[in-house]
């Protein structure tokens, strides 16, 4: 056949060569990424999925500067043992606004991607401090010195506007108060209307109740502490999606 | 280019490619039988792949990828697995849900049954407050030995499991509030210095007796009412008897002091919603059996 003898050209001009190799190697790369610029929604849709209000952000920033990801994934997968141990197989909506997400496949620890609300504050401070106190067998590295690190926030209303610039719908009201309902989430008896103010906003954009938590985490009610801002962002996690509501069985949530 | 198979290298001979680069040639030795072979099936394996399974994302205006005949989804096979293993363990839990708490612990069989399901759940859920056994730990109430804050028969356990402690987003669970004396300027520091050696004085370890009369007023006022006028505690309010050797948080005049300060108001999570009746059942009959229960 003419056109196979031709292979010789490319074997001899390495540009041409290069320029082959390019096109085959992109196919690849084409069918996985092409269709997420047409497709209407890789996301599952789901109710009460909201952004994290300043003070959990915060603590997430904490999370992340630690290196929790290293031992502990966020990701529970659809596996029976999994789903018996943690609960509901974690969806994509549920890291839709995590910059970076906290999925992983390497478990030291346990998942912690459900990890909200299945213990009190309380633990979740004394556990950080010392691990062994409480779980004799952990390897985990205590944690005290969250517990005496004031927070710091004076960027707060920046911090959530790079979350804007990645895609997380803070409205301008929410990047406006971020200070004020930073400070009155940690502190139940202080300014009741930036709680009012947090509560109302961050409960719109949940569309529903009860997913905004007001009190002081770390046992300290005068100093704002990174262990403050840490335990309210695990104690929201995994608690946002109303399960309720969620429609498994559809089509464009199966996986 | 002239016909490889007119070039036979004369060393093996075997056919040469044609080519030449410098006068090196390159044999044209066929692709190994079994590799071939190996080769075309997995070719054919996945084109049937494509057919059975979802493999190919969404065409533009398709809206989802293609299902696959077997419509096999992950999130489907995990809700059929839970679904099979909640039918498996039916029968086992639906006397547990018919039966009371009572039949259940007489029952040779279910207690059994109930043991061991309250085991694996309180070594997931309960020990890593509780401790393995329901040992305990400083803050944590040990669950094996008879005191109890708020109730240790087989209903209150239950009950405590079911609506948590002080769990805000629970309507019934158990509530009661201790006041930050010291913080909250309801005493002075000294009124709490005296009341700590009041306390310490109904386990007979203070030393100093001037403070325990100063302070029998504002005991009278402050404490009385939960706590008892001699400090055996009341458990409709979950408030602990302070005559005895348990100490929740401490023993020691400061923990004392710590706790007229600051108040403890401890916090235990319901576990209505996140563990089924069966398993809540299971948790309070293996929790009552665990030493203590009444």
């Amino acid at each position: 056949m003419e056109i196979l003898d031709k292979h010789g050209v490319m074997e001899r001009h390495s540009l041409l060569l290069t320029v082959g190799i390019l096109i085959v190697v992109s196919i690849g790369g084409i069918i996985q990424l092409a269709p997420l610029f047409y497709m209407e929604n890789t996301i599952e849709k789901v109710d009460g999925m909201r952004p994290y209000t300043p003070l959990e952000l915060t603590g997430r920033d904490i999370y992340v500067r630690e290196g929790c990801y290293v031992c502990h994934s966020q990701m529970v997968r659809p596996l029976r043992d999994e789903v018996e141990r943690y609960g509901h197989y974690s969806l994509a909506a549920e890291s839709m606004y995590d910059h970076p997400f906290q999925w992983g496949s390497k478990r030291t620890g346990p998942d912690l991607a459900r990890v909200g609300g299945k213990y009190s504050a309380e633990w979740q401070v004394d556990h950080l401090k010392d691990p062994r106190a409480l779980v004799p067998e952990s390897v985990m590295p205590p944690y005290a010195f969250l517990a005496k690190r004031k927070l710091r926030f004076a960027n707060i209303e920046n911090r959530l506007k790079t979350e804007r610039i990645v895609g997380v719908p803070y409205t301008d009201e929410m990047i406006a108060g971020a200070r004020e309902h930073l400070i009155a989430q940690v502190d139940p008896e202080a300014d009741f209307d930036a709680q009012d103010d947090l509560i109302a906003l961050y409960e719109t954009a949940a569309g529903r109740q009860g997913t905004v938590e007001i009190r002081d985490y770390d046992g300290d009610p005068d100093t704002i502490t990174e262990m403050d801002a840490l335990v309210a962002y695990l104690h929201m996690t995994g608690t946002l999606v109303d399960f309720s509501t969620y429609e498994a069985e559809d089509l464009s949530n199966r996986r | 280019m002239s016909d490889p198979s007119e070039d036979i290298d004369a060393h093996s001979g075997v056919e040469t490619t044609g080519h030449s680069w410098d006068g090196i040639k390159e044999l044209n030795n066929p692709l190994p039988r079994w590799w071939l072979i190996s080769w075309y099936i997995s070719i054919v394996w996945a084109i049937g792949y494509m057919i059975v399974m979802p493999a190919i994302p969404a065409l533009p205006g398709m809206g989802t990828n293609t299902l696959g005949v077997w419509g096999q989804s992950d999130r489907t096979n995990v809700a059929t697995a839970v679904t099979e293993l909640k039918t498996e363990r039916q029968a086992s839990s639906i006397t547990l849900l018919d039966a009371s708490l009572e039949e259940i612990e007489s029952d040779r069989e279910l207690q059994q049954f109930a043991l061991a399901m309250g085991e694996s759940l309180f070594g997931d859920n309960c020990a890593t407050c509780h401790g393995a056994g329901g040992r305990g730990a400083k803050g944590y109430p040990i669950l094996a030995d008879d005191i109890w804050l708020w109730d240790g028969t087989l209903d209150g356990i239950e009950t405590t499991l079911r609506y948590g402690i002080r769990h805000d987003s629970n309507d019934q669970t158990r509530f009661s509030m201790m006041p930050r004396f010291g913080r909250d300027g309801i005493l002075t520091s000294s009124q709490v210095d005296d009341l700590a050696e009041y306390v310490l004085n109904f386990s007979d370890r203070s030393h100093d007796h001037a403070a325990v009369t100063r302070a029998a007023p504002i005991w009278q006022a402050q404490c009385a009412s939960c706590h008892g006028e001699i400090g055996t505690g009341d458990r409709s309010v979950g408030a602990p008897n302070l005559t005895d050797a348990e100490w929740l948080y401490g023993s020691e005049p400061r923990d004392i002091r710590e706790t007229i300060y600051n108040a403890r108001n401890s916090h235990m999570p319901a576990w209505e919603g996140r563990l089924d009746d069966a398993s809540i059942k299971a948790l309070a009959v293996y929790v009552h059996t665990l030493g203590g229960g009444e």
